[in-house]
């Protein structure tokens, strides 16, 4: 038995582009089920009082729009939905963008969101940890002004903002550092608000740990599965859902490949046993 | 004294910084939130001296022709593009030296600063990105091979969890009676990440703490002076 | 005109997506030509929103608003040019004592909460009673999570060798961590996959129009 050839990689790439272009294009709509973090995540939020005020920190940029931006539309979407007042944030320059797309493609569905009373956007600092540990002392301090130059005082939202006190829940959507590690190391365990965030899939094994019984995160949004069961929770589809069949077929592959490189391998290796009795 | 101020200062910071965790009153509580806001702002100096860094390092590689000088050159011409659209028109709702630039604004859609971030940067970024599907497709097939017992158990673990991360997992077991249940893939994904990885990377995020720990004493106390540099 | 530079733009992105992507039948000019804008944008990105968003509203503002309230601000103002003078050989060493006020700040504070954090309420989250699952499948869990928090903790120690009893929880330990890395892997692909996922969303939905975006 000869040794098995190794596949040119190219090709690799060129099964993988269309195995995930294919099901984008004919979609087969398959069921995806909840999880009981991303449900402690929509739970969180359900239960907010209206007019409560919440923060959320949008720590990713454009190379991880393709799993974050869904969640945040979905999140920001469900504290409108419940009349939760959102003061962003960015602990990533690039996030500021990204809050702003945000409430551009929602604006048509909110027509009567006011800037600096239903929410407001703050903009990015730099220091990560030391930072935000700064606005859970002076918020004031942090944020002289918001994003466009305006008074920080001269927002309604920002009434009685001085720290995290008066602040509903801190939700991070993170990319890596600085993100919700630090928001969880300060707003919760320092400042003992509610934390939760979405991370993308290459962070979340790693930030699990803090999903426990000390609810250091109340639940968690985990890739792009995690955005897909928020969006089935809302009832509001997006590219999230659009994106899992595209998701199970890559998978597939994937998992095929492992498959043939695991024959090739052990084939190989009897071979190279028979060739040396 | 070139290095033993600086060892001192970080010595005075570090200890003050840990006593207004106790003693959050005056003058420590003061002196930290007053450190707090000076490190943001010599943050925003460290983030300048990147990019001039950047700067300086092509322009000594165009300077000596160095190989794909030409290439560095665009580097250079990019950022230069980027920092003075920045600087004429702001972005956003922030405006710049000559003000917002309405009439620009209008004919492009956005501000030109934000016309490249959203045309450009964020198509390359995402893009540059977005090659890591193909090659961890790649090292999916020549290196995920099972040959002991632990990498058996890597690779069960991986293929359990892909699975159950998709649409496909539930269609595979979906048909699994309510006794049975447990053995369905979402939910045996599920049970994988809830506790025997949380349980590893829980491990790991202790003896990194520990690790972390034990480093900021040792900067503190002048014991790890690395970052001081050479003579 | 707007119309115009709209569909311009998509057109830019989607020239761009392909010349990176020409990386992977091989290196090619048009790849380090995309490699290079993409790094003088990012850099150009960065400095203009320091300066906008963190020296101006932070320092220089309020500084020329209100010098009385804020003279205090000269000292960081100082340390940072300070900083700054790194890029010159010779007197690099300057840059040494904001940093040093960089460094002892960092190590401060991580100091605390890492024991806080990561340590402490790790370790207290790993005390639980794993009797009070609501399932069997949930009491087995729970002991999968102590075993394993406790014997993977016990891998990490390598001052004494891993030979008898230690030797055997720190197999398990192995063992556990295997798991997780696996588990690792696989949230990994599935990243990586998203973000092919939202190019070709982007391909076939905003610049061909095959799909709804």
């Amino acid at each position: 038995m000869g040794k098995a050839k190794q596949i040119d990689r190219r090709w690799l790439f060129l099964l993988i582009f269309f195995g995930v272009a294919f099901p984008l294009i004919f979609t087969l709509g398959l069921p995806l089920e909840t999880t009981k973090n991303v449900q402690m995540v929509y739970d969180l939020i359900d239960n907010m009082p209206k007019g409560s005020k919440a923060l959320i920190s949008f720590d990713y940029d454009p190379a991880s729009m393709p799993e974050l931006h869904p969640m945040a539309k979905a999140i920001v979407k469900h504290c409108f939905d419940k009349d939760i007042n959102l003061i962003f944030t960015a602990m990533w320059p690039m996030g500021v963008q990204m809050a702003d797309d945000i409430i551009y493609q929602l604006k048509d569905d909110y027509p009567d969101l006011e800037y600096g009373e239903d929410y407001v956007n703050l903009g990015f600092k730099a220091g990560g940890m030391i930072t935000i540990q700064s606005m859970g002392k002076n918020f004031r301090e942090v944020f002289p002004k918001d994003m466009n130059g305006n008074n920080i005082d001269e927002l309604p939202i920002m009434e009685g903002i001085n720290n995290f006190s008066n602040i509903g829940f801190v939700f991070s959507l993170s990319a890596g550092a600085p993100g919700i590690k630090e928001w969880v190391q300060i707003a919760h365990d320092a400042y003992g608000r509610p934390t939760s965030g979405g991370v993308t899939g290459v962070s979340a094994p790693a930030i699990l740990p803090y999903v426990n019984e000390q609810q250091q995160l109340t639940g968690l949004l985990a890739g792009l599965k995690g955005a897909a069961e928020y969006e089935i929770l809302l009832k509001a589809p997006g590219t999230a859902i659009s994106g899992m069949d595209a998701q199970s077929a890559a998978h597939l592959i994937i998992i095929i490949f492992i498959i043939i490189g695991n024959v090739n391998y052990w084939r190989n290796k009897k071979a190279e046993k028979m060739g040396g009795k | 004294m070139k290095r033993k101020i600086p060892l001192l200062i970080t010595f005075t910071v570090g200890i003050i910084l840990i006593i207004s965790e106790f003693i959050p009153h005056k003058p420590f509580g003061q002196l930290s939130g007053e450190l707090e806001i000076w490190f943001l702002i010599i943050s925003g100096f460290a983030i300048l001296l990147g990019q001039l860094s950047l700067f300086k390092v092509n322009i000594l590689k165009i300077k000596y022709k160095q190989r794909d000088w030409q290439f560095y050159t665009i580097t250079l011409i990019s950022f230069i593009i980027m920092v003075t659209l920045g600087f004429l028109w702001g972005t956003g709702k922030s405006a710049g030296m000559l003000g917002h630039g309405e009439a620009i604004s209008s004919m492009l859609g956005y501000k030109p600063f934000d016309y490249l971030f959203h045309n450009i940067y964020q198509h390359l970024q995402a893009t540059m990105f977005s090659l890591l599907a193909f090659f961890i497709a790649s090292a999916a097939y020549r290196a995920f091979i099972g040959r002991t017992v632990e990498s058996n158990l890597l690779l069960a673990s991986a293929v359990l969890v892909m699975l159950g991360n998709t649409t496909l997992g539930s269609l595979l077991t979906g048909w699994l009676p309510e006794s049975l249940n447990f053995l369905h893939l979402p939910k045996v994904s599920e049970f994988i990440m809830t506790f025997p990885t949380t349980a590893g990377q829980r491990a790991i995020m202790i003896g990194a703490g520990l690790g972390i720990i034990g480093s900021s004493l040792r900067i503190i106390l002048g014991i790890e002076r690395s970052y001081l540099g050479g003579e | 005109m707007e119309q115009f530079f709209a569909t311009l733009g998509i057109w830019l992105g989607a020239l761009f997506t392909f010349a990176i992507f020409s990386f992977l039948y091989k290196d090619n000019p048009f790849y380090k030509t995309a490699e290079q804008i993409f790094v003088g944008l990012s850099a150009g990105y960065w400095s203009v929103y320091t300066i906008f968003f963190i020296l101006i509203p932070n320092l220089y503002e309020p500084l020329t608003q209100n010098f009385n309230a804020n003279w205090i601000k000269l000292i960081p103002a100082i340390l940072g040019i300070m900083m700054l003078l790194r890029l010159i050989p010779k007197i690099e060493w300057v840059s040494r004592f904001p940093l040093s006020i960089v460094i002892g700040t960092t190590s401060g504070v991580f100091f605390l909460r890492y024991l806080k954090s990561d340590v402490l309420n790790q370790l207290t989250a790993t005390m639980i009673n794993p009797f009070l699952g609501e399932s069997w499948v949930i009491v087995i869990g729970k002991i999968m999570l102590i075993i394993g928090t406790i014997c993977g903790v016990v891998y990490f120690y390598f001052s004494k060798k891993h030979i008898g009893a230690l030797g055997v929880s720190a197999k398990i330990g192995i063992y556990f961590l295997m798991v997780s890395f696996g588990a690792a892997f696989g949230y990994t692909a599935m990243a990586r996959i998203s973000l092919l996922i939202g190019r070709l969303q982007f391909l076939l939905g905003d610049w061909l129009g095959i799909i709804q975006p």
